[in-house]
């Protein structure tokens, strides 16, 4: 590996050396290193591009690190990757996606990831998205999730797009059974001219289930941020989605939350806030010490941490 | 051997250039003249040609009615609000035309009389920002521990809406614990706070007074701050009505002709 591809992998996933565990890396399109164990094994589809992630039920404590790079552009790069998650089973998954493009041309990488979590299984999932690198070919990430849990399945979600992606549409949608729980968190930071769309679907079908989606997004210079939300009750349930986003130079937030309960007992609520950074903040850190580009930039890294 | 003499040596040499930099400041003994300073808003004047000399190693307590100009002179000693007219000077530097940030560097620190609140910095964040370091958890819990916050259960809070009112008070003086300036101003640390931490916010105020290099300026209406005043300022309708020793102005606020008295704005506890 060269020198670009590792710190990509150090932005994505905070690798510096081969994962411990499971793991498959691909790279501009192709697997370039694979690891299974006892409990997990990656099966390469046969019939389009991408793996299946097969974790055996009871699996306690094992992670699989799946990282994307692509470093070549004009390369559109489209992923299928499948997780079974049996029974019972505890598991950590990282993701992300990092694309260096030094050239004009654009590079695009769709993973589409379907999660089957099977009864009272915990997965924690772990995706960073990121873009780099001195050419003007636009680096495109679009991932889409969609989850599936079973009877008190759990899945904590966290999504990071740290920096430099042109144009990112993310997709989650969800499918919850009784008594399953999804934790979402997101981090969105654009600048310059990008463009950064989230979609959430979520489905409480079951009594009982819960979810909680908490966004928080910076839009810097021209870029644009659009959430959109919605979360149906069709069920006992509870969900709460709360997005806050701080606004910048020129930039545009769209916030379109929508809550629908199908059920008298389906208990929803929605807080949207998009403002500017508080004024009485910046003072407050400069009264401390530091000047206000300082200020400003404490307050963001802390909103985005 | 040598070494250790060395270093031996140039510990205390420090503590020897501090002791003789402390005792000059001392001697000097002016820390902060504000000359003439006005300020009106909205056509009101707010503040009425104010002149006056804080000295260094006080223990200052600015009282006076509500709407009387006290919490805006204490942001134009800081530079949130700027004058009209008239010129602060501070360890005899003219600081008027400094901002926010150059007057927090040269010493001057501040405590809200409302904390900011920050989705995302944690306690710690704050602390270590105060101080201009990164601290150590020993530290950081001797500073929370002062103002009655256990920092195993504090240090990685989010300084966010959850805090109660009470306990983002007591952060926001701990983080003007770390900062240790030569003037640290407490904009009313009494208002949202309960019985309990009132108690201790004295002996907070105490331990600052003993162990900080500077003076403190709390602005407050409680007698029992006034109680732990070196001199007592206070200001009415834009204008130092009196200025002097809290034995001299103390009898005066609690005799019962007093307007101030009488408008119950000093409450006893």
């Amino acid at each position: 590996m060269d020198k670009i591809e590792k710190a990509l992998l150090k932005q994505i996933a905070d690798l510096e050396t081969i994962p411990v565990g499971a793991y498959n890396i691909r790279e501009n399109g192709e697997g370039i290193a694979k690891n299974t164990t006892a409990n997990i094994d990656i099966v390469t589809k046969k019939n389009k591009s991408g793996i299946d992630i097969i974790v055996k039920a009871n699996t306690k404590n094992e992670s699989v690190h799946i990282p994307v790079i692509l470093t070549n552009g004009g390369f559109r790069d489209l992923v299928y990757n499948d997780f079974y998650i049996g029974e019972n089973a505890d598991v950590v998954i990282i993701a992300g996606c990092g694309i260096h493009n030094s050239t004009c041309e654009t590079a695009e990488h769709d993973g589409i990831h379907s999660f089957h979590i099977e009864k009272g299984a915990r997965v924690r999932y772990i995706e960073k998205h990121y873009g780099e690198g001195a050419g003007v070919g636009d680096r495109i990430l679009n991932p889409e999730t969609k989850i599936n849990l079973c009877e008190n399945a759990i899945m904590e979600m966290e999504s990071v797009q740290i920096k430099g992606v042109t144009s990112t549409i993310r997709k989650t949608e969800a499918n919850m059974e009784k008594g399953s729980r999804l934790i979402i968190s997101e981090r969105i930071m654009t600048t310059e001219n990008q463009i950064a769309k989230t979609i959430f679907d979520v489905n409480l079908n079951g009594k009982d289930s819960s979810v909680h989606v908490a966004s928080r997004s910076v839009a810097e210079d021209n870029s644009v941020q659009e959430f959109i939300s919605n979360v149906k009750g069709n069920a006992k349930c509870f969900g709460h989605v709360e997005c806050d986003a701080i606004i910048m130079g020129n930039a545009k937030v769209i916030s379109d939350p929508k809550i629908e309960a199908n059920n008298i007992e389906a208990s929803l609520i929605h807080e949207a806030a998009i403002g500017k950074i508080a004024g009485e903040q910046l003072i407050k850190l400069m009264t401390l010490g530091l000047t206000e580009k300082e200020a400003e930039k404490q307050i963001i890294n802390g909103f985005l941490k | 051997m040598v070494k250790y003499t060395i270093s031996l040596f140039s510990r205390y040499n420090k503590y020897i250039k501090k002791y003789i930099e402390s005792s000059l400041s001392r001697k000097e003994g002016r820390m902060l003249e504000l000359k003439e300073i006005c300020f009106s808003r909205d056509n009101k004047k707010i503040l009425k040609n104010i002149n006056l000399n804080i000295d260094d190693n006080k223990m200052i307590v600015i009282t006076g009615p509500n709407g009387s100009g006290k919490s805006t002179l204490a942001k134009i000693i800081m530079g949130i609000e700027k004058p009209d007219s008239g010129k602060i000077i501070f360890n005899q530097k003219d600081i008027t035309n400094f901002s926010i940030t150059e007057r927090a560097k040269i010493g001057i620190g501040f405590a809200f009389q409302q904390p900011v609140k920050f989705k995302g910095l944690t306690v710690k964040d704050l602390i270590e920002i105060s101080s201009g370091n990164s601290i150590k958890v020993c530290d950081a819990c001797e500073i929370l521990s002062d103002v009655g916050l256990c920092a195993q259960e504090y240090l990685n809070r989010e300084v966010n809406g959850e805090l109660s009112g009470g306990e983002l008070k007591r952060i926001e003086i701990a983080m003007l614990a770390a900062k240790q300036s030569r003037l640290t101003i407490f904009d009313e640390p009494e208002a949202g706070i309960d019985l309990w931490s009132f108690n201790n916010l004295i002996s907070v105020f105490e331990n600052m007074h003993d162990n900080l290099k500077g003076s403190i300026m709390i602005i407050s209406h409680q007698e029992r701050i006034l109680n732990i005043a070196d001199d007592i300022i206070l200001i009415s309708d834009g204008v130092v009505q009196k200025h002097g020793k809290k034995e001299e102005i103390l009898p005066y606020l609690f005799s019962k002709d007093n307007l101030c008295y009488k408008n119950k704005c000093i409450q006893s506890s």
